[in-house]
C-alpha cells in the first residue's frame, strides 16, 4: 500500500494553493472595485445635485477593466422638467 | 488604557472561541487584567468553554441597555483571579446591540482592563462587524483549508475598511493564528502549509496551533487549554502566541512531525 501511495502523487495542497491564489486575486479586485464605484457614485451625485435635481436611482457608474487601460462610464438621467437644468 | 483585540475569522468552527479563551487565560496567567467578551448573541459559547455557563446572570445586552451595570455582568474566573468574562445574551435579539452602546461598553472595559478580547461571531453580518468595530488589533483565526483561507481574506478586507481605526485612516494591526494544523498531512502535501497560508494572506503570523485531542478535552472540562492542559502542544503554542501578542519576540515553532530539522528551517524564517 505504502509503495503504491509513493508512486501515485497524492499532494492536493498545491492545487488548493493555486485555486486560492487565482480566486482571491479576482475577489480582491471585485471588492475594491465595488467600493470604488460606491464612493464615486456618492460623490458624483453630491456634486451634480448641487446644480440639478437627480434621482439617486438614476445614476449608473461602471468600470470596464481592459488590458492597457480601464474605462469609467458614468450615466446620469436628468428629468426633462422645466428648471431642472441650467439653474 | 487597555488594548482591544478582536478574534475573528469569517468562517465558523475554525477555533475562534477556543483561541479567545486560551489566549485570554494565557495573558491573565502573567498577572495582567483580562476580559474576554462574547459577541455571539443568540449562540453564545464562550461561557461554556470557560466553564462559567452556570454563573451567567447578566450579559452584554443587559449592559448595553442599561439593565445592569458592567461590574454586575462581569464573571470572574474561578482559577485565575485576573481573568473575567462578559457573556453574550442567549435569548435576546442581536439587533439590541447598538453601535453607540458597544462603543460605551468597550470604552468602559478599556479603562478597567489591560486586555479586552472580543470573540466575534462567524459571518460578516452585524454581530461580526460590531465585534471588530472598535478594535485596536485583530487576530484572524484560519485553518489550512480553502474555505477558511478565502473567508479570512474577506475579513481582512473588512478590517481595513469597516473599523473605526480604518475610517480614521490608521492601519489596523493584524495577526494570523493558524489553528487545527496537522503537520503530518502538511508534510505529505495533503494540507496547505503554513507558508502557503502566509503567502496567500500576507499578514504576520502570531502562532500555529497543532490539531490535538487536548483541545476537545479542555472544552469538555470547561477550561481554557492554557489552564487545564498546560503541558500539551496546543497550550504551548497558545502561550507563545500570547507572549508575541504582548510584544515579546519569541522564535516561531511550527509544529512538525519529526521535531528538529523542519522546525529549524521554518522557525528562522517565520520569527
Amino acid at each position: 500500500m505504502r509503495l503504491f501511495r509513493f508512486l501515485k502523487p497524492v499532494s492536493s495542497a498545491p492545487v488548493a494553493r493555486e485555486r486560492l491564489q487565482i480566486l482571491l486575486e479576482y475577489e480582491r479586485r471585485m471588492v475594491s472595485q465595488s467600493s470604488l464605484i460606491t464612493t464615486l457614485k456618492e460623490e458624483i451625485l453630491a456634486v451634480v445635485s448641487r446644480h440639478v435635481s437627480v434621482d439617486p436611482e438614476k445614476i449608473h457608474v461602471s468600470v470596464d477593466s481592459g488590458d492597457g487601460f480601464s474605462t469609467l462610464a458614468v450615466d446620469i438621467q436628468i428629468p426633462n422638467r422645466a428648471g431642472a437644468l441650467g439653474r | 488604557m487597555g488594548k482591544v483585540i478582536v478574534v475573528t475569522s469569517g468562517k465558523g468552527g475554525v477555533g475562534k472561541t477556543t483561541s479567545t479563551a486560551a489566549l485570554g487565560a494565557a495573558l491573565a496567567r502573567t498577572g495582567q487584567n483580562v476580559v474576554v467578551v462574547d459577541f455571539d448573541v443568540g449562540l453564545r459559547n464562550l461561557d461554556l468553554v470557560m466553564g462559567a455557563e452556570r454563573r451567567v446572570v447578566f450579559d452584554l445586552i443587559n449592559v448595553v441597555q442599561g439593565v445592569a451595570k458592567l461590574p454586575q455582568a462581569l464573571i470572574r474566573d474561578k482559577r485565575l483571579e485576573t481573568l473575567y468574562l462578559l457573556p453574550a445574551s442567549q435569548t435576546r435579539d442581536k439587533d439590541a446591540l447598538t453601535e453607540e452602546g458597544i462603543a460605551q461598553v468597550i470604552g468602559d472595559l478599556r479603562s478597567r482592563f489591560d486586555w479586552v478580547i472580543c470573540d466575534s461571531p462567524a459571518g460578516i453580518e452585524r454581530g461580526a462587524t460590531l465585534a471588530m468595530r472598535f478594535a485596536d488589533e485583530a487576530i484572524i483565526v484560519a485553518n489550512p483549508e480553502v474555505s477558511s483561507v478565502r473567508d479570512s481574506d474577506r475579513i481582512i478586507g473588512l478590517l481595513d475598511s469597516k473599523t473605526v481605526k480604518a475610517e480614521r485612516g490608521e492601519r489596523m494591526a493584524k495577526h494570523l493564528l493558524i489553528a487545527r494544523f496537522d503537520p503530518a498531512r502538511a508534510a505529505r502535501g495533503e494540507m496547505l502549509s503554513v507558508e502557503d497560508v502566509l503567502e496567500i494572506l500576507s499578514i504576520p503570523l502570531l502562532g500555529v496551533i497543532p490539531e490535538s485531542e487536548e483541545v476537545l478535552r479542555a472544552s469538555n472540562l470547561g477550561a481554557p487549554i492554557t489552564i487545564c492542559g498546560q503541558q500539551s502542544a496546543p497550550a504551548h503554542a497558545y502561550m507563545d502566541a500570547a507572549r508575541r501578542l504582548a510584544g515579546e519576540e519569541i522564535e516561531m515553532m511550527i509544529p512538525t512531525e519529526k521535531k528538529g530539522l523542519l522546525t529549524k528551517l521554518f522557525g528562522r524564517r517565520a520569527a
